[in-house]
């Protein structure tokens, strides 16, 4: 394998893991917050790049304006998700939110099929993100160096309201101890709200960088890249913001240099971070950077 | 009613049921039967599934993987090796897998001790998890079975698998397997080792505080629900005579879930009770997804319909009524025979 292929490979898998680092994110806001594994968060994705393609075709809408308002839409739709299908389980067995979970991302992805049938779609691309920079010998589209720095800077977005804001303060109280802040005063059904919506504004935006990375829609496009990201989210450590992002990126260039290296194993690629998953839980099942959860009596 | 009482009621039940079978054989057209056939065993999957989550409390979705371990070895048990040369057309087949030939009983049984096995297998790791992980954890032992299958092409024939399948899973061999694991399941539940179950269940800590061995009990109802669900998926097999990875996808796990959960978790007869609304339901609910035509006029169908009503119907369920049609209550002869005489009698209304 030359110097050149390589790099290629490296930025591949980089795209690709920030895609994933993306949608963990998600995962592991919502499980740091109600220990839910929010099984519809792949259909949330999916949902971001059919409201682009909607927003297009059939209300003519310009680029720009279809994307944020596909963003929009979509985490308005994970808000909604969580008011009608998790929230009246709060009090319930854990395990009762998550088939509700479960039930939602077989009617989304289901709806999905009904309303635009389950053909896959083209989607079209500008062809400023396609015409390949060369860089020395590495041939790179705008698109692979796109994706890693728009992902970053809406990281940079997240870690803000996380950190330094006042509703982000309400986040991290609320996943130490969800009664307690309660107590203290903290809004905790808004903030939950709040996090269901930047959640799924960040899966949407993964959703529709996916769509023009690998430019096909179809209905069920969110199952293996949603189980991969909270494989990656599981990886980084549940609950855990940067972990996730590590997670992510280390599991998308591992995928795509995998394949680079062992092309026969190519057929086992989404047996890998199934693997993968089995692996961490039995060893290490707090992920690289996750805290203990405590088994209480 | 002393319990022999309830014996015979049972034989006499099992008796109806038999000239039932009967009757239908000849006079019921393939499709009603094929129906039957899929009520049966699904009964069977539901019953597994509520015997690993509904009594042992193990949140497992890994059944698709057992069904599709015990629908490949039952396929290649009685698959003719004429037909199988003609199957393997990418790649010959292992000469094992060439050869391997066996009745239709021993086969199916065959397949629900691989699924069993692997059940043991992956058992022994991944019980030890806690419940949403361990949903996640099988569910990804499921796709690993798929992908498996996918890539072993000397053994499962890649992604085309097997057509022509015999057909040998009719009423009687689907319903007996039916009845057995009936019989097999409320005999485990209502053992001892069944109250360790429900008491594992009910509370992990305080059943490991009691001194029972935990996880020798879990893996003894996940072994035992996994051998159930291989059947299931043998007799699945040869029923509809063709099999392939795509089949075992997580919609399978979804199918035996829904019927669990609207039964009732820990309900027995609510696994039985839904799995014959929710297989009838599946079914005529089909017609939905193809064209219909009015004359010249031609109403298209919808496909993916049937399961936005399945997935609505089970988030309701799980909304309004979280312990589905039974709860964990159960038919008893004695039960039936108060109610009876209760609405007839002079005390009644």
């Amino acid at each position: 394998m030359t110097w050149a292929m390589f790099v290629q490979h490296a930025l591949n898998g980089l795209t690709l893991g920030s895609l994933y680092a993306l949608i963990a994110i998600g995962y592991t806001m919502v499980y740091g917050i109600l220990r839910l594994i929010n099984f519809a968060h792949s259909e949330i994705f999916m949902l971001g790049a059919y409201f682009v393609l909607w927003g297009i075709t059939l209300l003519y809408l310009p680029w720009m304006v279809a994307i944020i308002a596909a963003i929009l839409v979509t985490a308005a739709i994970g808000v909604l998700v969580d008011r009608v299908a998790y929230r009246p389980l709060r009090d319930a067995p854990r395990i009762s939110a998550l088939i509700s979970a479960i039930g939602v991302s077989f009617f989304l992805q289901n709806l999905t099929i009904v309303a635009f049938g389950a053909i896959p779609r083209e989607v079209y691309r500008p062809a400023w993100l396609e015409n390949p920079i060369l860089v020395g010998e590495v041939r790179v589209l705008p698109l692979t160096l796109f994706v890693p720095a728009l992902s970053f800077l809406l990281m940079l977005g997240l870690v803000w309201v996380v950190y330094k804001t006042k509703p982000g303060l309400g986040m991290r109280a609320i996943s130490k101890d969800i009664e307690t802040s309660y107590i203290m005063g903290v809004p905790v059904n808004r903030i939950i709200s709040l996090t269901f919506g930047i959640g799924s504004a960040l899966a949407a935006a993964s959703g529709i960088m996916w769509a023009l990375r690998y430019p096909q829609l179809q209905p069920v496009m969110g199952s293996i890249p949603g189980f991969k990201a909270f494989i990656a989210a599981v990886f980084g450590g549940i609950g855990s913001i940067p972990g996730a992002v590590v997670g992510g990126i280390i599991l998308g260039v591992v995928e795509i240099m995998a394949v680079a290296f062992f092309p026969d194993l190519a057929g086992y690629r989404d047996a890998f971070a199934f693997i993968l998953l089995i692996v961490i839980l039995l060893i290490k099942p707090t992920g690289l950077m996750g805290a203990r959860l405590e088994d209480k009596v | 009613m002393g319990p022999k009482a309830g014996a015979i009621l049972n034989l006499l039940a099992a008796a109806v049921l038999g000239l039932f079978l009967w009757w239908a054989e000849d006079n019921l057209d393939g499709y009603m039967i094929q129906i039957l056939n899929l009520i049966a065993v699904n009964i069977i999957l539901a019953l597994s599934l509520n015997l690993i989550y509904g009594f042992t409390g193990l949140f497992s979705l890994g059944h698709a993987g057992f069904m599709a371990i015990g629908a490949y070895v039952c396929s290649i048990l009685i698959l003719a090796p004429e037909q199988k040369e003609m199957l393997f057309i990418l790649e010959p087949a292992y000469d094992w897998v060439q050869s391997a030939q066996a009745p239709f009983f021993v086969a199916v049984a065959a397949g629900g001790l691989a699924a069993a096995f692997f059940g043991v297998l992956v058992g022994v790791p991944l019980l030890r998890l806690g419940d949403d992980y361990l949903g996640m954890a099988t569910l990804g032992f499921a796709e690993i079975v798929r992908v498996l299958a996918i890539n072993l092409p000397r053994v499962t024939n890649g992604a085309l698998g097997f057509k022509g399948i015999p057909d040998h899973a009719n009423l009687w061999w689907n319903y007996s397997w039916c009845l057995f694991t009936l019989f097999f399941v409320i005999r485990l539940i209502r053992s001892n080792s069944g109250n360790v179950f429900k008491a594992i269940r009910d509370d992990e800590t305080a059943a490991k505080a009691m001194g029972i061995d935990v996880f020798r009990h879990k893996l003894l109802s996940f072994s035992i629900g996994a051998f159930f669900a291989g059947v299931g998926g043998a007799l699945l097999g040869s029923l509809l005579a063709t099999i392939d990875p795509k089949m075992f996808t997580f919609v399978l796990t979804f199918n035996v879930l829904m019927i669990v959960v609207t039964g009732g978790l820990g309900s027995i007869t609510g696994s039985v009770l839904a799995g014959i609304a929710i297989t009838v339901l599946l079914e005529w609910l089909r017609f939905v997804e193809n064209p219909v035509f009015f004359g010249e006029w031609e109403l298209p169908g919808i496909p993916g319909m049937r399961m936005v009503v399945f997935s609505l119907a089970l988030i309701f369920i799980i909304l309004f009524r979280r312990e589905g049609f039974m709860g964990k209550r159960e038919f008893s002869w004695d039960g039936a025979v108060r109610r009876f005489f209760r609405k007839a009698g002079p005390h009644g209304r």
